[in-house]
């Protein structure tokens, strides 16, 4: 009597399968671990490798040597303010020049053919563009002859070498990633929205104020905090376009010297976690700014 | 002092047209709309009645005639310097902001003083009974809740002209009766002039004073409700009103005092027409459902057979065929088994008279 019961009360409950996979755990559940095993064995071992080497100096001495010889030697950690020089402003920037342009795109017909141009920078990479910039920009370049020829300048201007190289080739790299990151922001907003605000009495600078731009700070911050750590991680055009014992020494460069000039990996591996907690800071920062707005979906209707 | 509206005398369509490319959404639209009148644009999907209503707010530009306020021309102003209010089909409220500051989005543009802003919102909060929901942002509010937060949004800036663009197709059934109500029920207390575009015959006879179906970006009649719905002067208009039997004929007989007899498929059919209808011409002969009942063979009647029939609480809704292929649907008191051989018969002036191609 008593086991017959119980075996209709575990026939008619649900059974162990059906309850995990109330909580979304099943079989599909599994697809997940290749991407885990990915995400352990190319990213979390190798990141937890370098923190650990960071603490084991070369020299010996104290666990934190490394990082009080990074924040002793001025050549060293002058690299963080002159990368933050180089990559926030090359950000705002861009974002600057993204919103006018995404606003008219997306108004366009043929935005795929843009788009195409767009990406084609990105796919070319940065050492293609440094290459063409060279000589693009040089005292005999196409801009400066340009310039010289028609009086705008009386001799060519110092563009490459220095921190302006750097500056102009990260813009150029960096925009078609903003842009094309804006735009699906802005074209994310139902334009109805921006219809009532003008049925209501709002100008175009007020729908942008009072409207789109509430409604796209969260989008422009993300977009910020991904062009902002490619910009940080410059090294390519660093060493091509700049001046890399001077004012474009970034900090991948302090990490490439300590790893591949002095043979000191855990130095490099220090100069590598600072870098990483640097980006980390400005991305936390911003992102965490982002509960000062609004995030919901950006459109009226339920549908 | 409550919501007042600007004062003018009316809004006058004077011959507007809108091309897209080679397409003429809009030909030659005139219209004169008196204040406080509740209009209804009435028409299928793709007739202009939305390009109309766009014209008249400005989003879209229009390409011929134009667009008076009194002696003000407006279809050259921009959306924000004509101050119609709008509602739109997906309510368009700013997600990001409370139910409160939506409301107040307008009078904020305008510069209005905190004190009298307030105040305004008060009333409009309480005219579409949003009393407690204030602070909700529009995700948090349901389908019926956004929509009275868009009526009162734009209604609040006092507008001359208020215009509605299907605001009743996103709610549910239950709702949208109730919401039309609503609307009925503001218009009353406000007299806003009011323009309402619907595709549902029962949304623009129940609300408007007057109606204005249109067809292909053309005006095809303009009247009360009563006389749309008893005297439509065309058969698309017949057909949006209801009379979904068309029958196609031979006029054999035309009293010209308004009576008109037409042979379909060898039945003699009788019925009102306000058309000239030669004899001999081919004619069609509209009948509503409701008017379409069994019968007896004689005059106004068609042998048909019956084809489904559908249990509808009251009553049973039929469909048939006739012999030649004409498909009918009819009203009965009583199930018939599909298959089953039938008469069906309307009086006379139930039966309205087109003439083909009119």
């Amino acid at each position: 009597m008593h086991s017959t019961s119980q075996a209709s009360h575990h026939d008619h409950g649900p059974s162990l399968r059906q309850r995990l996979a109330a909580r979304g755990l099943d079989a599909v559940t599994l697809l997940v671990l290749p991407a885990a095993l990915f995400l352990v064995l190319l990213f979390i071992y190798p990141f937890a490798f370098g923190l650990v080497l960071s603490f084991e100096p070369k020299a010996g001495g104290s666990w934190l040597a490394n990082y009080s010889r990074f924040f002793a030697d001025p050549f060293l950690y002058e690299t963080i303010a002159k990368t933050l020089w180089l990559s926030i402003p090359t950000t705002l920037l861009n974002l600057f020049l993204a919103v006018p342009i995404a606003f008219r795109v997306r108004l366009m017909r043929n935005q795929r053919i843009l788009t195409a141009i767009l990406i084609l920078p990105i796919t070319l990479g940065t050492v293609l563009v440094a290459e063409g910039l060279l000589n693009y920009l040089g005292p005999q370049g196409w801009l400066n002859r340009t310039l010289v020829t028609f009086g705008l300048a009386s001799q060519p201007l110092k563009l490459l070498h220095n921190y302006w190289g750097v500056f102009i080739s990260l813009l150029l790299t960096g925009f078609p990633f903003t842009f094309l990151l804006t735009l699906s922001y802005v074209t994310g907003i139902d334009p109805a929205l921006e219809q009532a605000a003008a049925t209501l009495g709002a100008g175009a600078r007020q729908r942008f104020r009072h409207v789109y731009l509430p409604l796209l700070m969260p989008g422009f911050a993300i977009t910020f905090c991904l062009s902002f750590v490619q910009a940080f991680s410059v090294f390519p055009s660093a060493v091509l376009l700049g001046a890399p014992a001077g004012p474009t020494r970034v900090i991948s460069i302090a990490a490439y010297q300590a790893a591949f000039e002095e043979y000191d990996y855990s130095m490099a591996s220090a100069i590598a976690m600072i870098m990483g907690f640097v980006q980390l800071a400005i991305v936390v920062a911003i992102l965490a700014s982002r509960g000062l707005f609004y995030r919901g979906p950006a459109s009226g209707a339920k549908g | 002092m409550p919501i007042a509206l600007s004062k003018f005398d009316e809004v006058r369509l004077d011959h507007v047209s809108r091309d897209f490319g080679s397409l003429n959404a809009l030909r030659d639209v005139s219209l004169t709309i008196k204040r406080g009148e509740f209009i209804a644009l009435l028409g299928p999907s793709g007739c202009g009645k939305s390009t109309t209503l766009n014209c008249i707010a400005g989003l879209l530009p229009v390409t011929g005639g134009s667009i008076w306020l009194d002696k003000t021309r407006v279809d050259t102003l921009k959306p924000e310097e004509r101050g119609f209010g709008m509602v739109f089909q997906n309510y368009a409220l700013f997600p990001h902001l409370n139910v409160r500051q939506n409301i107040g989005f307008g009078l904020k543009m305008r510069n209005t003083p905190r004190v009298e802003m307030e105040r305004k919102i008060d009333e409009a909060v309480a005219l579409v009974r949003l009393k407690g929901q204030e602070h909700k942002l529009p995700g948090q509010l349901s389908g019926g809740q956004q929509q009275r937060v868009a009526i009162a949004r734009a209604i609040v800036i006092e507008p001359p002209l208020v215009l509605m663009d299907e605001p009743l197709s996103n709610l549910d059934a239950k709702l949208r009766l109730e919401m039309r109500a609503e609307i009925r029920r503001i218009h009353n207390e406000l007299g806003a002039t009011t323009i309402y575009v619907t595709h549902d015959q029962d949304e623009a006879l129940s609300l408007a004073d007057r109606i204005v179906v249109l067809r292909d970006g053309v005006i095809r009649q303009v009247g009360t409700p009563k006389e749309l719905y008893e005297a439509p002067a065309h058969l698309d208009v017949a057909d949006f009103m209801g009379f979904r039997n068309k029958l196609k004929g031979k006029v054999i007989a035309n009293d010209g005092d308004g009576r008109a007899v037409i042979d379909v498929e060898g039945a003699t059919f009788r019925g009102v027409t306000r058309q000239a209808l030669p004899i001999g011409a081919a004619a069609f002969v509209a009948i509503r459902p409701d008017d379409l009942m069994l019968g007896e063979p004689g005059i106004n009647a068609l042998k048909a057979t019956v084809e489904t029939i559908e249990y509808r609480g009251r009553e049973f809704v039929g469909t048939a065929r006739s012999a030649q292929g004409a498909d009918f649907v009819f009203r009965s008191h009583h199930s018939i088994a599909p298959g089953g051989s039938i008469h069906l018969t309307a009086s006379d002036d139930r039966v309205l008279v087109f003439a083909d191609q009119a």
